[in-house]
């Protein structure tokens, strides 16, 4: 067997749910660990600001719910082309499993950013080409969660949420490199790069990574879990149709 | 107690909010999870 008839075969449910089951187990601890760990210290033991005081705080919260926001909406994008090039079912599910925790890592990050706005900017909104493409990305993920619970058919509604998650890619892109392609409006360029320069302090620095790594360790147990109850769903779903088949008229 | 000086509501809401809505989703998924479970075992009986 090749390498990648190795990889496929993990998309058989059965494999799936067998792996997932001895991930999810780490992945909830890491991310607990992390958290922890990376919350309390930014929170109670780093440093204020010299220019934005205690409110510097926020970024702990704030960058890892952006981080995850866009990159749920890549690993959908992901799923939905595995999907609609190989059909396999688990990849749907798991497209459609991320995008609840997709919304609510927006949410957190537009919601942060707002609180964090208002004492540095003066206002809790503007119309920057960040906020807007985040905002804009926020309402496809509503659309997609709609659009998964409007359409009857599953392969149907997979193939339809993949075309707008493959057009939804180019607001999570503008969403990562507004502040770079239009180099205007209140919003900063990232705070945290592989060019060190662009970096920020290591005392603040070294927490962000942690919880970085936390929120990302949550992101795949909460997608992991949430692809599992999806299986269980399609499955329970089969099983009601085979007994109504079976049933005596 | 961690003296946040003038920011102190800023930064206590902002973590409030966004640990409020994790911790939800959170819940939310594991509740699922759990009630999904019980019924497909009761279907598969």
């Amino acid at each position: 067997m090749s390498l990648s008839d190795r990889i496929w075969a993990w998309a058989n449910p059965r494999k799936f749910m067998a792996l997932s089951g001895a991930i999810l187990p780490w992945a909830w601890g890491l991310a607990a660990l992390c958290l922890g760990v990376g919350l309390i210290w930014g929170f109670a033991f780093t440093p204020d600001d010299f220019r934005m005081g205690s409110s510097v705080k926020i970024i702990y919260v704030h960058v890892p719910t952006a981080f995850i926001a866009i990159n749920a909406w890549f690993m959908m994008l992901l799923a939905s082309l595995v999907w609609l090039v190989r059909r396999h079912h688990v990849s749907a599910l798991a497209a459609r499993a991320a995008a609840p925790v997709g919304l609510v890592m927006t949410v957190a990050a537009l919601a942060t950013g707002a609180i964090w706005g208002k004492p540095m900017w003066g206002t809790y909104w503007a119309w920057d080409p960040r906020l807007t493409s985040f905002l804009i990305l926020a309402l496809f993920y509503v659309g997609y969660i709609a659009l998964w619970e409007a359409v009857e058919s599953p392969d149907a509604a997979a193939d339809l949420t993949s075309v707008l998650c493959l057009v939804g890619s180019v607001f999570a892109v503008l969403s990562r490199y507004a502040a770079q392609f239009w180099n205007q409006g209140l919003h900063q360029g990232a705070s945290l790069s592989l060019d060190a320069e662009e970096n920020v302090a290591d005392v603040f620095w070294q927490p962000l990574v942690l919880t970085l790594v936390g929120f990302g360790a949550l992101f795949v147990a909460l997608v992991l879990q949430r692809t599992r109850t999806e299986i269980r769903v399609r499955r329970l779903h089969s099983l009601k149709a085979r007994a109504r088949a079976e049933a005596p008229a | 107690m961690i003296d946040l000086g003038k920011y102190a509501f800023d930064v206590w809401l902002a973590y409030a909010v966004s640990l409020g809505l994790v911790g939800g989703l959170v819940v939310q998924t594991v509740l699922r999870a759990r009630a999904v479970k019980r019924r497909l075992g009761e279907a598969e009986e």
